[in-house]
C-alpha cells in the first residue's frame, strides 16, 4: 500500500484543520470503533460556504481526504457542495489504496452532515435536500 | 532527515555483517547442490550440516531434530497440520491455543476448524500472559496439540513455556511453540522445557529472510508438508537454500552466545524508552511490564490513530509499527490488543517500538524528543481527543 504524493502532502500539511468558531453547520461521521471520525465545520452565508474546517481522528488517508474535501467545497454554493462525490475527492488526491476508499466516503458524508445541520439550524428539513446520510458501507464488513 | 532510528526489530532485523560475509561464498564459490557428489556440492552439504549443528546447539536439541524451512510460517504450518493429520486420524481432533497467536498459527488452526477440528482459544488476560492452569484445565482425552507462542510478536509478553511444557508432558499431549520472537532473547532448552515442536525464523535475529527451522523431537514423525526430493532426511523437499541456511546458523550462534549480556543492554534502552514515553498524558504500556522481551515496548495513546502516528514518526526518522486497523489491512485493530481487553478506539492508537542490538541511547533520546509533539499534533486535530478532554473535565 502506498499513498500518492498528493495524499502525503495533504496529510503532512492539512488544509483548513481545526475548529471554526463561528460555524453555523457542524457534521460528524464515522466512529471510533472503526478508527475514523471526521468532523466538518462550515460557515454558510447567502447559500455559499464561506469558510470550512475539519477535525479528524483517523489514518493518513482520512486526514488527507478531509483536507482535500474542505478545499473542494470552500466558496461553493450548498448545492454544489452536495454534488461532491467521494470519487471526485479520490481523483483529486490522485487515487487511494483500495482499503482506504471508505475514508473518501466519510469525507463526502461529513460534508452532507454539516450541511444537514445548517439546514436544521435555520428551520429547514434537510432530508428532501440532502437525503439520508448512510453509514459507510465499509463499516458493515464486520 | 538527520537521524534514522530503526525501532521495528520485531518486524525484521538488519542482517549482521558477519552473517552476510558467511553467506557470500555460497552464492559464487560453493554454489553446488548439497545433494551432488562433486566437491562444491559436498562443501555446500557440509555447510548445511554445520548450520544445523548451530541451530541444534542453540535450542539444546540434536542435529537430527532440526529441519530447515522457508521461515517461521512454514514451520508453524508443518507442525500444526502435521500433528492434526497424524493424530486426527486417531480421533484426536481438539487443539488448544491462545487468542493472540501469530496469524501463521491462528489461521492454520482456523483452517483445521473447517475440517472438523475443535479449537480452544485460551484467554491471555490483561497482561498478555497465559495461565498454565488454564492449559491444564483445557486438555481433554481427544486433545492432539497445545500450540502456544513463546513470546508475543506485538506486545512482547513471554509465556510460561516451561510450565506449559511440563503440563503437556505429564498429560501426554504434544506441545508446539512458535518461538520466532523468543529465540536469541530467552534461554531455550527444548529438553528441559519439554517442547516437542518449535518454530523459528532467521530474519528476527539478524539472519536473512526466507529461512527458518522446525525443531521436531526425535521419535515424533510428522507427515510431510512439502513433498518431493529427499532433502532434510526426506521430510522437507526442495533444494536447500544454502546461503540462507548458513546465514541462519551464524545468526543464531551469535544471538544465543550471550543472551543475558545482550538482553541486559537492550533492556536498558527499552526501559529508558518506556519511562520517557509514559510521560505523555493518557498513554499506556501494553503487556506485562516485567515478563516481556528485552526490546519490546508497545504503547497506546488515547485519541489518536496508529497509522497517522507511524507516518509522522517516519517523517521524523523513526520506523515503528502499529496494531491499528489501518495498518492491519482490515477494519479491526490488532487481535492481540483486543485479546488483552483493550477497547477498539484505544487499540487503534497503538505503537510498537522494538529495539535491538543496533540501537543506542541516542536513538531512545531521539524518539523521546520527536514523539510527544507528534502525539500532541494528532490530538489537536482529533475530535475523539476533544471528547476525552470534555469527559475528563465533566468528571472533575
Amino acid at each position: 500500500m502506498a499513498y500518492s504524493e498528493k495524499v502525503m502532502d495533504h496529510f503532512a500539511h492539512p488544509r483548513n484543520v481545526g475548529e471554526l468558531a463561528d460555524a453555523n453547520g457542524v457534521g460528524e461521521v464515522g466512529n471510533s470503533r472503526c478508527g475514523d471520525i471526521m468532523k466538518m465545520f462550515i460557515k454558510v452565508k447567502d447559500n455559499v460556504i464561506e469558510d470550512v474546517s475539519f477535525k479528524t481522528f483517523g489514518c493518513g488517508a482520512a486526514v488527507a481526504t478531509s483536507s482535500m474535501a474542505t478545499e473542494m467545497i470552500k466558496g461553493k454554493t450548498l448545492d454544489e457542495a452536495l454534488k461532491l462525490t467521494n470519487k471526485a475527492v479520490m481523483e483529486a488526491l490522485d487515487g487511494l489504496p483500495p482499503v482506504k476508499v471508505h475514508c473518501s466516503v466519510l469525507a463526502e458524508q461529513a460534508i452532507k452532515a454539516a450541511i444537514s445541520d445548517y439546514y436544521t439550524r435555520i428551520g429547514i428539513d434537510p432530508l428532501p435536500i440532502v437525503g439520508e446520510i448512510g453509514d459507510c458501507e465499509a463499516c458493515h464488513v464486520h | 532527515m538527520d537521524r534514522f532510528v530503526y525501532a521495528d526489530n520485531a518486524a525484521t532485523t538488519r542482517v549482521s555483517d558477519s552473517v552476510v560475509q558467511a553467506m557470500l561464498p555460497f552464492f559464487t564459490e560453493h554454489y553446488g547442490n548439497p545433494s551432488s557428489l562433486y566437491h562444491i556440492g559436498q562443501e555446500a552439504h557440509a555447510a548445511v550440516d554445520e548450520a544445523r549443528e548451530k541451530v541444534a546447539k542453540a535450542l539444546g536439541a540434536a542435529e537430527q531434530e532440526i529441519f530447515f524451512t522457508s521461515g517461521g510460517s512454514e514451520a508453524d504450518n508443518w507442525a500444526i497440520k502435521g500433528v492434526a493429520r497424524k493424530l486426527g486420524a486417531q480421533g484426536k481432533k481438539h487443539i488448544i491455543t491462545t487468542k493472540f497467536e501469530h496469524h501463521a498459527v491462528l489461521h492454520t488452526v482456523q483452517a483445521l476448524e473447517k475440517e472438523g477440528f475443535e479449537v480452544t482459544y485460551l484467554d491471555v488476560y490483561h497482561n498478555g500472559v497465559v495461565h498454565p492452569e488454564d492449559v491444564a484445565a483445557a486438555i481433554r482425552p481427544d486433545t492432539c496439540l497445545v500450540t502456544i507462542m513463546y513470546a508475543n510478536n506485538e506486545i512482547g509478553t513471554i509465556q510460561p513455556v516451561p510450565q506449559i511444557g511440563r503440563i503437556c508432558k505429564d498429560k501426554g499431549v504434544l506441545f508446539h511453540t512458535d518461538a520466532v520472537q523468543a529465540v536469541g532473547q530467552v534461554e531455550i532448552d527444548v529438553k528441559d522445557q519439554c517442547i516437542d515442536l518449535l518454530s523459528l525464523s532467521g530474519h528476527k535475529l539478524h539472519g536473512p529472510k526466507g529461512i527458518g527451522a522446525l525443531y521436531c523431537r526425535r521419535g515424533l514423525r510428522l507427515p510431510n508438508l512439502i513433498e518431493g526430493g529427499a532433502q532434510e532426511s526426506g521430510r522437507r523437499a526442495g533444494t536447500e537454500n544454502v546461503p540462507s541456511i548458513v546465514g541462519l546458523g551464524v545468526a543464531i550462534e551469535e544471538a544465543c552466545r550471550d543472551i543475558p549480556g545482550r538482553t541486559r543492554e537492550i533492556k536498558k534502552l527499552r526501559d529508558a524508552l518506556i519511562e520517557e514515553v509514559l510521560k505523555i498524558p493518557r498513554s499506556r504500556l501494553n503487556g506485562d511490564r516485567e515478563q516481556r522481551l528485552c526490546g519490546n515496548a508497545n504503547f497506546c495513546f488515547e485519541g489518536i490513530e496508529g497509522e497517522s502516528l507511524l507516518l509522522l514518526l517516519d517523517f521524523n526518522g523513526v520506523a515503528g509499527s502499529s496494531g491499528s486497523a489501518c495498518t492491519s489491512g482490515s477494519l479491526d485493530p490488532s487481535h492481540v490488543l483486543l485479546a488483552i481487553g483493550l477497547p477498539h478506539e484505544i487499540a487503534h492508537g497503538s505503537l510498537r517500538l522494538s529495539l535491538g542490538d543496533y540501537n543506542t541511547m541516542e536513538d531512545v533520546r531521539h524518539i523521546a524528543e520527536v514523539l510527544p509533539p507528534i502525539v500532541q499534533r494528532l490530538r489537536d486535530m482529533s475530535p475523539l481527543w476533544d471528547e476525552i478532554i470534555k469527559a475528563e473535565k465533566e468528571s472533575n
